[in-house]
């Protein structure tokens, strides 16, 4: 079974309808008990990293991911659940993650050309840059859908596929049972099932 | 890189799609959710979802229908009409709208955009305008264009977009229904006034048109079409073989 973390961020709608379609067992938790009984996490999150960090924090949420991440459970963080992986965020001042993964948070503004527009929103296409279970119903090169204008920098060895927006811009990352997507599986319609069927195979 | 979107707009009215659509592989289709589930399988990189229904009943049932496509389709779906405050947004928004278009309603109620870019995002709210010229001046018309109101179009649609407005849809009245071509002087106008997405619609005939509209403009980020797609005159896998054949970016399935 796949715990849905709510944290009272984002419409997890289409999360959980897409984990039915695949013929997954999903329940939307919002407690410690419900994450402890499922054998994988997904994190969502839509909106402000500052703003989620702390309803994670505060609910003793996060705690429990690293609890739970130490012993060895695969978690998907997705969007804004992929960013609360890393150590930090530069959004709106400086704000404390997960950490569990090395890396920060930062706006595509200046990093892009500011010919380009931030949100990126749309289809991009994945460029891997090595193997990961995550991808082995998926070819390199493989549209999803994205919309952020920020994004995990300096993210080393966890870095597995990134996609080109004026600049190399990390898209999935993993490091052993931590795993992240910077785009919405859920809406990138065959490709994002995949995507999620191979998290259920991990 | 990033790919020029490719948008369907059902337009829905008591749960089915108005005039229903006659596709060879499907026969005639009035089911939004089947239409939905074809479009997405052939190709379409989000879908828009219009509500033209006038009665409490026909919201309900749209609401129902909107639940259950998005429980059997995993692309963007955007819904708009009828939308007129923020617990209309909560409606779709919780029924499995991605993102919601309002038109008449922000024209109506000068505070919908940014009350609901706060609560929801920029990235949800999409500021929808029918725009026609009158005396040569781009002005916007409410009610699925049929009445004239005072606001110039590119400063209406930049305020829009200053409040919060995540995406914009420039529908024109003037190519809208004609199909010879998207209307690139207005989309130009709009396009260099905001630099947020920006999806033309209105005009569209043939392949051959979207291509003109990318070439033309490449600020442009979509193109959306009903009739068109509906019956068979644009085949979305032909049209995104076309655009990658002359190098417009294209996800292709």
């Amino acid at each position: 079974m796949i715990a849905i973390i709510d944290y009272g961020v984002g419409n997890l709608f289409s999360l959980k309808s897409s984990f039915a379609a695949i013929g997954e067992d999903a329940v939307v938790t919002g407690d410690v008990k419900g994450m402890q009984a499922a054998d994988r996490l997904i994190l969502p999150g839509v909106g402000a990293f500052g703003d989620a960090s702390e309803k994670l924090f505060k609910s003793g949420l996060a705690g429990e991911i690293e609890l739970e991440t130490a012993n060895g459970k695969p978690l998907l963080g997705i969007c804004l659940g992929m960013q609360l992986l890393f150590e930090k965020s530069l959004e709106y001042g400086e704000h404390t993650g997960l950490g569990l993964l090395q890396g920060k948070v930062v706006p595509m503004r200046g990093i892009v050309p500011s010919t380009l527009k931030i949100p990126q929103i749309g289809w991009n296409a994945l460029k891997f840059v090595k193997p990961s279970p995550l991808f082995k119903n998926i070819d390199d090169g493989a549209y999803v859908y994205f919309v952020h204008s920020y994004f995990a920098s300096e993210c080393g060895d966890s870095l597995i596929a990134f996609t080109e927006y004026g600049a190399d811009i990390s898209a999935a990352v993993q490091k052993d049972n931590v795993f992240g997507c910077q785009f919405h599986p859920e809406k990138s319609g065959d490709v994002g099932l995949k995507i999620l069927k191979a998290f259920c195979e991990v | 890189m990033i790919s020029k979107r490719i948008i369907p707009c059902l337009d829905v009215k008591d749960g089915r799609v108005v005039k229903g659509v006659n596709f060879k592989a499907l026969g005639d289709v009035a089911s939004p959710v089947e239409l939905a589930r074809y479009y997405s399988a052939v190709g379409a990189d989000e879908l828009v979802f219009y509500d033209i229904t006038a009665s409490a009943e026909g919201r309900a049932l749209f609401t129902d229908i909107l639940a259950e496509t998005a429980k059997q389709v995993f692309i963007p779906l955007t819904v708009g009409g009828g939308i007129n405050s923020t617990a209309d947004f909560e409606r779709v928004l919780s029924n499995g709208a991605d993102k919601v278009s309002v038109n008449s309603g922000a024209i109506r109620n000068p505070s919908l955009v940014s009350e609901a870019a706060r609560l929801y995002g920029n990235q949800c709210v999409v500021i929808s305008a029918d725009v026609k010229r009158v005396g040569g001046v781009f002005k916007v018309f409410a009610k699925g264009g049929r009445e004239e109101t005072e606001l110039e179009a590119v400063s209406w649609i930049r305020r829009c977009v200053d409040d919060g407005a995540g995406e914009v849809v420039l529908n024109s009245i003037d190519t809208d229904g004609i199909k010879r071509g998207f209307d690139l002087e207005m989309l130009d106008a709009v396009c260099s006034a905001v630099n947020v997405p920006v999806i033309a619609s209105g005009g569209a005939g043939s392949i051959a048109d979207f291509i003109t509209l990318f070439k033309t403009l490449p600020k442009v980020d979509a193109g959306l079409a009903a009739s068109v797609f509906h019956f068979g005159e644009v085949s979305i896998p032909e049209l995104k073989r076309a655009m990658a054949d002359n190098g417009i970016p294209a996800r292709t399935i």
